[in-house]
C-alpha cells in the first residue's frame, strides 16, 4: 500500500473517532451497562477480517491460528448482541407491566 | 461497478448501522432498535464478505470457517440466552475477551504471511500494537471474568515490588516492540504476544471487585482499537470505523462510569498499587472483626417496619443473588396498604453493573414513581425512620464521606446512615464487593438480620401482616 493509502486510512480513523465521542455524550447512567456490552458486540465484526485471514491462511499453523480467530470472532459477535438483547428487553417490559401495577395512583404516571 | 466497490459500498452502509446503533444505545426509547440495527449491520457485512474472493478462494478453508462460525455461534446463543442476570458483567467481558483475542490473532497470521517478504516498518507497527492491545485485553478480560464469576478473590490482589514488576514487563514489552520493528522477526513477535498477555494480567490484578465494570469497559474500549489496529493491516474501512467508533465511546463511558462512582479513571485503576490498603482506613483502625453488632429477630423489624411512617429500601447485589425482587415489592405492598410511606433509593452503580438495580425491579413490576435515584433519594433520608439496607454494603458505607484512606473515599453514597434505624439484611458479615469494613454495621441504631435476602424478606412480610 502507498503513503497516500495510510494518509486515507488515518483520515478515516481520525473522524470515526470523533464520531464514536460524540454520538454516545448524553447517555443516562442507566443505559451504561448495555452500551458497553452493545458496544462490545459492535467490534465483533473482526469477524470480517478473521474471514479474510482464515481464507488466506496456508499451512496447518495459519490455518489453526485462523480457525481459533474465526471461532473467537463469532462468539463476540453473535454473543454480544444476542445478550445486550436480553439486558434490554428487561427495560422493554416496564411500561406494559406498570399498568397492571395497582399499588397505589402510579398507575397515571406517563413514561419518563 | 465491480464487485469490489459494491463491497465498499456494503460495508459503508454497514459503518453507519454502527454508529446509529451506538446513537440508539445511548438513549432508554431507542437503545433496543440501535442494537437490532448494528446486529442487522453485523450480518449484512459478514454475509457479504464471503463474495470476497480471498475468502472463497480456497475450500479447506472455507469449510473450517464455516465450522468455526457453527460452533461459535452454538455456543455463543444459548450462553447469552441462559445467562442469569447477574452473571451478565462477566458474560460481557468473556465476549469482549474473545474479540480482543481474535483481534490479536489476526494481525499475528497477516504478519506470518507477510514476514518472509520483510514488509514496511509502518505494517509491521500495527501489528505490533494489533498484538499489544489484543491480548492484553484477552488476558485481562480473562481475570476481570474471574473476579466477578469468585472464581478468585474480587479484592485488590496486591504484592511487594509490583510496581517494578509492572514496570519491568512494560519496558521489555517496549523493546522487544523496537526489536520487532527493525527486524521483523516471527520469535519476537511471539514472545511479544506472551509477555502482553502477562501484563494484561498484571494490570488488572490490582483492581478491586467493584471496580470492575469501570475496567470492562476500559478493556472493551482496547478490543476497539486492536479491531482498528487489524482493520489497518488488513486495509478494510468498515473496521477501521467499527474499532474506532468502540474504542473512542468506550474511553469516554468508561469516563462517564467512574465519574457516576465518584471516582477519576487513574484513580479506579491504580490506586491500590503500591500502596497496602487498609481495611477501614480513619481514625477507628481496624480489627473489626470482633467487634459487637446487633443482630434482631424478623418479628421485631416487621413491627417496627408496620409502624413506621417512611421506609426507604436501600436495595443491592444481595437482592439480585437472592433473587429477591418479587419479595421486595410484596413486602412494600404490604406496607403500602398499612399506609407506610416506601420508596427505594437506587444508587447508580448498585449491584455489579449501572442499571441493575432498575432492571431488576422492573422485573418485579415495582412502580416507577417508587423508585428514586440516589439525588433524589438522599434530601429525603434524614425524614425516614427505617432504612432497609436488602443486600447492598459499599454504596451505604459512610467510609466513602468519612474515611479519606478508604479506598471508596470519594464515592457518593445513599445516606442510610442519617435514617432514624438501619436494618441490613446480610448473608454474613462479609465485606462487600471492595473488601472494606462497613462502620455502619457497628452503629447502635443499626440491626441487622442475617439469612438469605429472599427468606428474611419474605419472614419480613409475613411479620408486617401478623402485627
Amino acid at each position: 500500500m502507498s503513503v497516500t493509502g495510510i494518509v486515507e486510512f488515518l483520515t478515516i480513523f481520525v473522524l470515526a473517532a470523533f464520531v464514536g465521542n460524540e454520538v454516545i455524550s448524553k447517555v443516562p447512567s442507566i443505559l451504561h451497562t448495555p452500551l458497553m456490552s452493545g458496544s462490545n458486540a459492535v467490534h465483533g465484526i473482526i469477524l470480517v477480517g478473521t474471514m479474510i485471514v482464515l481464507g488466506t491462511a496456508q499451512g496447518t499453523g495459519q490455518l489453526i491460528l485462523g480457525f481459533l480467530a474465526v471461532l473467537l470472532a463469532t462468539l463476540n459477535v453473535v454473543g454480544g448482541f444476542v445478550v445486550t438483547d436480553r439486558m434490554l428487553e428487561m427495560f422493554k417490559a416496564k411500561p406494559a407491566d406498570r399498568a397492571k401495577a395497582h399499588t397505589d395512583g402510579s398507575t397515571t404516571g406517563g413514561g419518563k | 461497478m465491480t464487485l469490489g466497490t459494491w463491497t465498499d459500498l456494503i460495508y459503508l452502509l454497514a459503518a453507519t448501522g454502527f454508529i446509529l446503533a451506538l446513537k440508539g444505545l445511548s438513549n432508554p426509547k431507542g437503545a433496543r432498535v440501535g442494537n437490532l440495527v448494528g446486529a442487522a449491520a453485523a450480518t449484512v457485512a459478514i454475509a457479504f464478505t464471503f463474495t470476497n474472493h480471498a475468502v472463497r478462494a480456497h475450500t479447506l478453508n472455507l469449510v473450517l470457517m464455516l465450522v468455526a462460525m457453527v460452533i461459535g455461534a452454538a455456543i455463543a446463543v444459548p450462553a447469552a440466552r441462559l445467562v442469569k442476570m447477574t452473571a451478565m458483567p462477566q458474560m460481557v467481558a468473556i465476549f469482549n475477551g474473545v474479540g480482543g483475542g481474535a483481534a490479536a490473532l489476526v494481525s499475528i497470521v497477516v504478519f506470518l504471511i507477510e514476514a518472509p517478504g520483510s514488509p514496511a516498518v509502518y505494517r509491521i507497527a500495527e501489528v505490533l500494537f494489533g498484538v499489544l492491545v489484543g491480548c492484553v485485553s484477552f488476558s485481562g478480560s480473562a481475570i476481570a471474568f474471574a473476579k466477578l464469576q469468585e472464581l478468585m478473590t474480587g479484592r485488590p490482589i496486591t504484592y511487594p515490588g509490583q510496581q517494578a514488576i509492572n514496570a519491568l514487563v512494560g519496558l521489555a514489552i517496549l523493546g522487544l516492540a523496537v526489536a520487532t520493528l527493525v527486524t521483523g522477526n516471527t520469535a519476537l513477535l511471539v514472545v511479544l504476544a506472551v509477555l502482553s498477555l502477562v501484563l494484561g494480567v498484571i494490570f488488572v490484578l490490582p483492581i478491586g471487585g467493584a471496580d470492575v465494570p469501570v475496567l470492562i469497559s476500559l478493556l472493551n474500549s482496547f478490543t476497539g482499537l486492536a479491531v482498528a489496529a487489524s482493520g489497518f493491516t488488513l486495509n478494510s474501512n468498515l473496521l477501521i470505523i467499527a474499532g474506532t467508533l468502540v474504542g473512542a465511546s468506550g474511553i469516554l463511558l468508561t469516563r462517564m462510569m467512574s465519574q457516576a462512582m465518584g471516582r477519576s479513571l487513574p484513580n479506579i485503576l491504580f490506586s491500590a498499587f503500591g500502596s497496602v490498603v487498609t481495611a477501614a482506613g480513619g481514625a477507628d483502625g481496624t480489627g473489626a472483626d470482633a467487634r459487637p453488632v446487633r443482630s434482631g429477630a424478623p418479628e421485631d423489624i416487621g413491627v417496627l417496619l408496620a409502624y413506621a411512617r417512611k421506609v426507604v429500601i436501600v436495595p443491592g447485589y444481595g437482592l439480585a443473588v437472592a433473587q429477591a425482587q418479587h419479595t421486595a415489592r410484596e413486602l412494600a405492598d404490604a406496607l403500602g396498604e398499612r399506609g407506610v410511606e416506601v420508596f427505594y433509593a437506587i444508587h447508580p452503580v448498585a449491584g455489579r453493573m449501572p442499571g441493575h438495580m432498575n432492571v431488576l425491579l422492573a422485573e418485579a413490576n415495582v412502580p416507577y414513581d417508587q423508585l428514586k435515584e440516589m439525588d433524589e433519594a438522599n434530601p429525603e433520608m434524614s425524614t425516614a425512620d427505617v432504612a432497609l439496607v436488602v443486600g447492598a454494603n459499599d454504596t451505604v458505607n459512610p467510609a466513602a464521606k468519612n474515611s479519606p484512606g478508604s479506598p471508596i473515599y470519594g464515592m457518593p453514597i445513599v445516606n442510610a446512615d442519617q435514617a432514624e434505624h438501619v436494618i441490613f439484611l446480610k448473608r454474613s458479615m462479609r465485606p462487600g464487593f471492595a473488601g472494606i469494613d462497613n462502620e455502619l454495621l457497628y452503629d447502635p441504631k443499626t440491626t441487622l438480620l442475617f439469612g438469605d435476602a429472599k427468606d428474611t424478606l419474605t419472614k419480613l412480610v409475613a411479620a408486617v401482616n401478623a402485627s
